[in-house]
C-alpha cells in the first residue's frame, strides 16, 4: 500500500467513516487518487477492470448474473491536493438478477481548484438490484467543480435507487445530470441531499422515463440554501406505458440572499399511466419554528435542526 | 400571586379586536382551563402568553414566576420554562421524534426520551427513530409534542384544545399525564370548549367575545358554561344544535 492510499483512508477517517472496512477481505473496494487506482479488493460476483487514464480513471464493473454481493461495497473518489482535475468514468452492468449495493465517497477537502467529472453507464439486468449512494466531502474554500453524469437502463424487473449527498464543506459548483429510463416493472429511485452557502452553484437535472407497464419512478431533491447561494433544480418523469407510476417531490429552504428555482415536469402520454408531483421553496416553516422556540431552542439552532431534519431524509 | 399574571390584556390582529380585556391568575402546581366557545379569543390569549410572533398585546401584562414578560421573545419564554402544544401540532419531515424531543429536554439521555414517549402511551422502540411528520397520525403527532414538552419539565405548560384530533384511550392516558405534570409540580393551562378537558382542571376562566365573563372553580365553571354558553346560539351555534 502506497502513501497516497494510506492519505486517502486517513482523509475517508476524517471524514468520520470506518476505515476498516478497507482491511476486511470479505469487503469489496475500490481507492482512486486522482488518476491511479491506490487500493482495491474484489469478491465473488464482482468485477472491476479499472484502466488508469492522463486525467482519470475508467472502469468496468460487472456484478455477475445471479450473484448477491451481500456486503455493500465501498468505493473512495478523491483528489487531495488543492489543484487538479479527476475524470471517473465508469462502465456498470449488473447482470440478470444480480444486487448490489455501493457506497461510493468523494472526498476533495482541501480543494482550491479541482474539478471532478464523473461520466457512467449503467445497465440493470432483469430482477437486478443496484443501489449507489454517493456522498460527498468538500473543504471549505469552494474551489470544487462537481459534474457526474449517468445514463442509466433498467431492465425488465430491474431496481434502482441512488442519493448524492453533499452536506460536509462549501459545494462549490454542481452539475448533476441523471437519466433513467425504466422497462417493464422497474422501479427507480433518485434523491439529491444538498445544503448550499456563500456562493455555491447547485444545478440537478434528473430526467426518468417509465416506458414500460408497471415502471415506477421518484425524484426528490432537498436543498437547502444561505447566504448567496443559488440552486435550479429540474425534475422531469415522462409515463408512456400503461400503469406506470411516478412521483417528483422537490423541496428547498432558502434564507438571506439564496435563490431557488424548481421545475418540476410531469410527461404522461398514457390513460393508465399515473404521474404526480410536488415542489415547495421557502423560509423555514414558521409553525416548526416556533414549536423548537417553544421549548426554549434560540431561532438559529431551530432552524439548523429544521434544515438537518429536512436534508437527513434517506432512502427506504 | 400565581406562577402566571395576565392583566387587562387587549390585542387586534388585521384591526379586527380579539381580546379586548382579558385578565387570569394561574396558580402554581394547578390545572387551570380557559374555556369557551369558537372565537372567544381563547388559541389568542395562549399564543400571546408565549409570545408567538405576530401577537403583541397592544395593551395590559403578562407576569410569570413574577416577571414581566410582554418584552420576550417566544423562545426566551421557553428557556424562562413555559412552553405551548398546539392545537395542530406541526410536522417535521426528516426529523426524528429522538431529535425533536431532544430540542428541549432538560435531560437528553436515552432513559429519559424514552419515559417520556411511554407516558403518553407510545412504544419508544417503535417510534424514537421515526420523523415527526405525515407518516404519523394526528393523534401521534399530538402525543409526541406532549411528550416533548414533558421532557422540558416546565413551570407552565400551556396546552391548546388537547382533545382535538385524539381518540377516547389516547385522551385518558393524557389526562392521567396532566394529573402527573401537576403532581410534578408543572402548572397546565389548557384551553378548551369541550366540558370533558374542563373537567380535569382545577380552576377555570370562562372567556367569550375577548372579555372575561366568569372565574372560579372548574367545576362551577362547568355548570355555567354548560348552561348558558353551550344553549347560545350566537356563539356557540354548532353546541346548541346538538343539546
Amino acid at each position: 500500500m502506497g502513501a497516497d492510499y494510506e492519505m486517502m483512508l486517513e482523509a475517508y477517517g476524517q471524514a468520520g467513516e470506518q476505515t476498516e472496512v478497507f482491511k476486511s477481505s470479505d469487503i469489496a473496494h475500490l481507492v482512486i487518487h486522482e488518476n491511479r487506482v491506490v487500493g482495491a479488493n474484489l469478491v465473488p460476483g464482482l468485477k472491476v477492470e479499472p484502466e488508469e487514464l492522463d486525467d482519470g480513471v475508467s472502469a468496468k464493473v460487472v456484478v455477475e448474473e445471479g450473484a448477491v454481493i451481500e456486503k455493500r461495497v465501498h468505493m473512495c473518489f478523491g483528489v487531495l491536493p488543492e489543484e487538479g482535475l479527476q475524470r471517473i468514468l465508469l462502465d456498470v452492468d449488473v447482470r440478470d438478477g444480480g444486487q448490489v449495493d455501493i457506497l461510493a465517497h468523494c472526498l476533495f477537502p482541501n480543494a482550491v481548484d479541482i474539478t471532478h467529472l464523473m461520466d457512467a453507464n449503467i445497465r440493470v439486468g432483469e430482477g437486478a438490484t443496484y443501489r449507489y449512494f454517493e456522498q460527498h466531502v468538500h473543504g471549505e474554500s469552494g474551489g470544487t467543480n462537481v459534474v457526474p453524469n449517468a445514463k442509466v437502463e433498467l431492465a425488465k424487473n430491474a431496481r434502482f435507487e441512488t442519493e448524492f449527498e453533499l452536506l460536509e464543506g462549501r459545494v462549490g459548483e454542481i452539475d448533476i445530470e441523471y437519466e433513467t429510463e425504466c422497462a417493464a416493472g422497474s422501479s427507480l429511485r433518485m434523491l439529491a441531499r444538498i445544503a448550499g452557502r456563500a456562493d455555491d452553484r447547485i444545478n440537478i437535472r434528473e430526467i426518468g422515463h417509465l416506458v414500460g407497464e408497471d415502471a415506477r419512478g421518484v425524484l426528490i431533491s432537498r436543498v437547502a440554501l444561505k447566504d448567496r447561494a443559488q440552486a435550479d433544480i429540474y425534475n422531469e418523469l415522462t409515463a408512456t406505458a400503461p400503469k406506470a407510476r411516478g412521483h417528483v417531490d422537490c423541496k428547498e429552504i432558502v434564507r438571506d440572499q439564496a435563490q431557488a428555482r424548481a421545475t418540476p415536469i410531469v410527461d404522461v402520454r398514457h390513460p393508465l399511466a399515473h404521474v404526480t408531483h410536488e415542489a415547495a421553496i421557502g423560509s423555514v416553516d414558521s409553525k416548526q419554528l416556533q414549536t423548537l422556540m417553544a421549548r426554549g431552542m434560540d431561532e438559529e439552532s431551530a432552524v439548523e435542526t429544521i434544515i438537518q431534519g429536512l436534508l437527513s431524509q434517506r432512502s427506504a | 400571586m400565581g406562577i402566571l399574571q395576565v392583566d387587562n390584556l387587549k390585542l387586534s390582529i388585521n384591526d379586527s379586536v380579539i381580546l379586548r380585556d382579558v385578565s387570569l391568575e394561574v396558580p402554581a402546581g394547578t390545572i387551570h382551563a380557559v374555556v369557551g366557545p369558537n372565537g372567544a379569543g381563547k388559541s389568542t390569549l395562549a399564543y400571546t402568553i408565549m409570545g408567538v410572533p405576530g401577537y403583541i398585546p397592544e395593551h395590559g401584562e403578562i407576569r410569570f414566576k413574577d416577571q414581566v414578560i410582554n418584552d420576550l421573545e417566544i423562545d426566551e419564554r421557553g428557556r424562562l420554562g413555559m412552553s405551548l402544544a398546539w392545537q395542530e401540532p406541526a410536522r417535521f419531515e426528516g426529523l426524528t421524534v429522538r431529535n425533536f424531543l431532544s430540542a428541549g429536554a432538560a435531560d437528553k439521555s436515552e432513559d429519559a426520551l424514552r419515559d417520556a414517549l411511554k407516558g403518553v402511551a407510545l412504544d419508544p422502540d417503535d417510534y424514537l427513530d421515526r420523523a415527526v411528520d405525515d407518516g404519523l397520525s394526528g393523534g401521534e403527532r399530538k402525543r409526541i409534542e406532549l411528550a416533548s414538552i414533558v421532557v422540558m419539565q416546565p413551570s407552565l405548560m400551556i396546552m391548546d384544545e388537547p382533545d382535538s384530533g385524539i381518540d377516547v384511550d389516547a385522551l385518558t392516558r393524557i389526562f392521567e399525564l396532566l394529573q402527573d405534570m401537576k403532581e410534578a409540580g408543572t402548572t397546565v393551562l389548557l384551553v378548551t370548549h369541550s366540558r370533558e378537558v374542563l373537567g380535569q382542571a382545577d380552576t377555570a376562566s370562562l372567556v367569550c367575545c375577548g372579555l372575561n365573563v366568569k372565574e372560579g372553580p372548574a367545576e362551577d365553571i362547568k355548570g355555567y358554561f354548560e348552561d348558558k354558553c353551550i344553549p347560545c346560539p350566537v356563539h356557540n351555534p354548532e353546541l346548541a344544535e346538538e343539546t
